[in-house]
């Protein structure tokens, strides 16, 4: 193999990104507590840095490294940006509750950016093992996030289980990997697809191997039967780290789908739709039925992930290249609706007061209107109803269903999303129709305030003016598949 | 039967026997030790497959250092092995199906019907002077390169969450800090006192007073 310093270039924001962190833990040892703030700006100028060097490097071909293990196309460069954007509002949002409770420390913004790197590997891998490490990268970091809050034994339990059931899960991944592997003789995506579209492999294996596979997707994405560990993790973690968990890595989770579904094993379609919809059906049930009787905020925004990981497998199964740009537009408003969420419980906790209880939501308008106004926009988001952008993914998502000729599978979505507004819509009725239990005045840094109404209003705004958005997805899509 | 398949069955009986009493032994210092078996006779049967660095780095990484250091934990923890053996009766009526499920499932795909010889000729017998450690060498730093640089990271990850889940200051601790250890003078340890000699019986109480100073 002939190697050339030029085939790094594709590479650059990743390399940008793991320079930045080795310089960020060995300056962070050097800060005083009183100094931390500096860590926090270098880390969002860090994904500054990143979102510049991927745009200003886009190409529109897809553009391969280190024999095919790392691919930089359209698809990855949308993911990438999304990504970082999604990281940074996350930082933003958890500065102020970080520091009231101890957690802001340089461990925080060394595992975050480790976790993006993970995320940034993930979604441009070419091949099984880049995939695994990339997922083992995130996986790792995010556990000891969980449980970073040393002293709170919810946490750590959470960790416990989110560890345990998570490296079963690698394991099953790993499992279905190596049955491809020994099906299809390779472990490169393109040429698992080349030898699978020459008849490569018997079917038995293959299909036992895709069956491992799927398994451990679910797992990583949430869905039902493989959501155990959801409510609990996300009700033990601190919000900060829950409010990452929810919105980043769907992105990833998005473009490992695609990379290992699509892009290795297209050719077995019609073997993983049906467990997509399957697993897409059993998700919608599950989450929207018991987020009906949860009274706890994290809990409820649990179950509603697994809902939308039901939509976002929607998308995927459809098998069409609108299915899968449908899916990446869900996948990017799923992120940024789940960062409103989250970062309004955020902003309503304060030292020693975490506010995840529905009841703490009570008369936010009396308040503070605005931000019922914002929780309202990212209510109906959630639900569904125009004029919010959740009301355009979910359409664009059905559309792709029906296209594909499973009308019955878009009527049960339907159906099922109409149950899910009533949890939605009882936040807005806490919001609006009852008195506060809650009279102390809320505290929140400028900058947090700017990024929260930011984030509500482009729920708004993309809703109004999808088109654009839709356009790079599918646009992405079309150039990189 | 050849030399190769006996050496090959006999290894996989040990291997298979092993591996249960792991799962079955009541002490786990014991279930440790059937764990450094199990790797140790894998280890042989990859040397009969002419993967010798591996089978080597097995026995080194694993058994050398992974297991010892898992013994280690396994003495230094008191385990209480009837708590930990609650609830598997319970567990079992569920469990039991699901393993002879699982096991039926990959004794249909995994059988000689899939992977058999006629599907997969037996790899080629490399010469005398075939170098396994170079090949995996040349491998690891070329094509795969990428990914060993990202098991690095991810070890590097593996550093920092280690040390930010068990590091802290406790409060109560006594510790020395050696820069101001260096950094002292004489006079922030040495008081002379000047004292009037006093005469008579009193000397003693005053010598004991003198050293409490």
């Amino acid at each position: 193999m002939n190697f050339s310093l030029a085939e790094l270039v594709p590479l650059l924001p990743e390399i940008f990104l793991l320079a930045m962190l080795s310089l960020i833990l060995v300056v962070d040892t050097m800060l005083k507590d009183s100094q931390r703030t500096a860590t926090y700006v270098f880390t969002l100028l860090t994904l500054a840095g990143c979102a510049w060097l991927t745009f200003s490097g886009h190409r529109t071909d897809p553009v391969h490294a280190f024999s095919g293990m790392f691919v930089d196309d359209t698809l990855a460069d949308v993911l990438k940006l999304a990504l970082y954007l999604a990281v940074a509002f996350m930082l933003v949002y958890s500065r102020s509750y970080l520091q009231a409770r101890g957690l802001f420390k340089g461990e925080f913004y060394a595992l975050t950016l480790f976790a993006t790197l993970g995320m940034m590997v993930m979604i441009s891998a070419g091949h099984f093992l880049t995939l695994y490490l990339g997922l083992e990268l995130l996986s790792l970091s995010l556990y000891a996030m969980v449980a970073l809050q040393r002293d709170s034994a919810v946490a750590t339990e959470a960790a416990m289980k989110y560890f345990v059931l998570g490296a079963i899960a690698s394991g099953m991944l790993l499992y279905g990997m190596s049955m491809v592997y020994g099906s299809t003789g390779s472990l490169m995506l393109s040429d698992v697809s080349v030898a699978l579209q020459e008849g490569a492999g018997q079917k038995v294996p293959l299909v036992f191997g895709l069956v491992f596979i799927v398994a451990g997707l679910a797992f990583k994405l949430g869905a039902v039967p493989f959501h155990m560990w959801v409510p609990d993790v996300y009700h033990g973690a601190p919000t900060a780290v829950t409010l990452f968990i929810s919105s980043a890595p769907k992105l990833a989770a998005f473009a490992f789908s695609i990379r290992l579904l699509v892009q290795g094993l297209e050719v077995l379609h019609t073997d993983w739709r049906d467990m997509l919809v399957l697993l897409a059906v059993l998700s919608m049930a599950v989450g929207n039925l018991a987020a009906i009787a949860q009274n706890n905020i994290k809990r409820m925004l649990a179950y509603s992930t697994i809902s939308h990981m039901g939509f976002l497998l929607l998308g995927i199964l459809a098998g069409s290249q609108n299915g899968y740009a449908a899916s990446m537009f869900y996948s990017v408003i799923y992120a940024l609706m789940s960062l409103g969420g989250f970062g309004i419980i955020l902003l309503l906790a304060r030292q020693g007061f975490e506010s995840d209880e529905l009841d703490d939501l009570k008369g936010l308008n009396q308040r503070s209107p605005w931000a019922a106004f914002l929780m309202l926009l990212l209510m109906f988001s959630m639900a569904g109803i125009p004029p919010t952008v959740g009301f355009y993914a979910k359409l664009s998502v059905l559309q792709a269903v029906v296209e594909a000729g499973l009308v019955w599978l878009a009527v049960v979505a339907v159906l099922f999303s109409l149950i899910g507004a009533f949890y939605y819509l009882r936040v807005v009725k806490l919001m609006y129709f009852d008195e506060p239990l809650q009279v102390a005045p809320i505290e929140a840094p400028g900058d947090m305030r700017l990024a929260l109404s930011i984030n509500g209003l482009a729920i708004l705004a993309l809703g109004i003016l999808p088109g654009p958005l839709m356009g790079v997805c599918l646009i992405a899509v079309q150039s990189s598949l | 039967m050849t030399f190769d398949q006996f050496i090959f069955y006999f290894f996989s009986a040990i291997l298979l026997f092993a591996g249960l009493r792991v799962i079955t032994a009541r002490n786990p210092v014991h279930a440790a030790l059937y764990l450094v078996l199990a790797f140790f006779t894998a280890a042989g049967l990859w040397m009969t497959l002419e993967a010798e660095f591996l089978a080597i780095t097995l026995v080194l990484v694993y058994v050398g250092a992974v297991m010892v250091l898992f013994l280690f934990v396994v003495m230094m923890l008191d385990i209480n092995l009837d708590k930990l053996k609650e609830g598997f009766w319970d567990y079992l009526p569920l469990a039991l199906p699901v393993a002879i499920l699982l096991m039926l499932e990959m004794a249909v795909v995994l059988g000689g019907r899939f992977f058999g010889l006629d599907k997969y000729s037996a790899p080629v017998a490399k010469a005398a002077d075939y170098s396994n450690t170079k090949e995996l060498g040349r491998l690891l730093y070329t094509e795969y390169v990428y990914a060993f640089e990202l098991a690095a990271v991810i070890l590097l990850v593996a550093i920092v969450a280690a040390i930010a889940l068990t590091m802290r200051k406790r409060k109560d601790t006594k510790y020395i800090d050696p820069a101001q250890q260096v950094a002292v003078k004489r006079a922030d340890r040495v008081r002379l006192v000047k004292m009037p000699a006093e005469q008579g019986s009193g000397i003693r109480d005053q010598e004991s007073g003198g050293s409490a100073k």
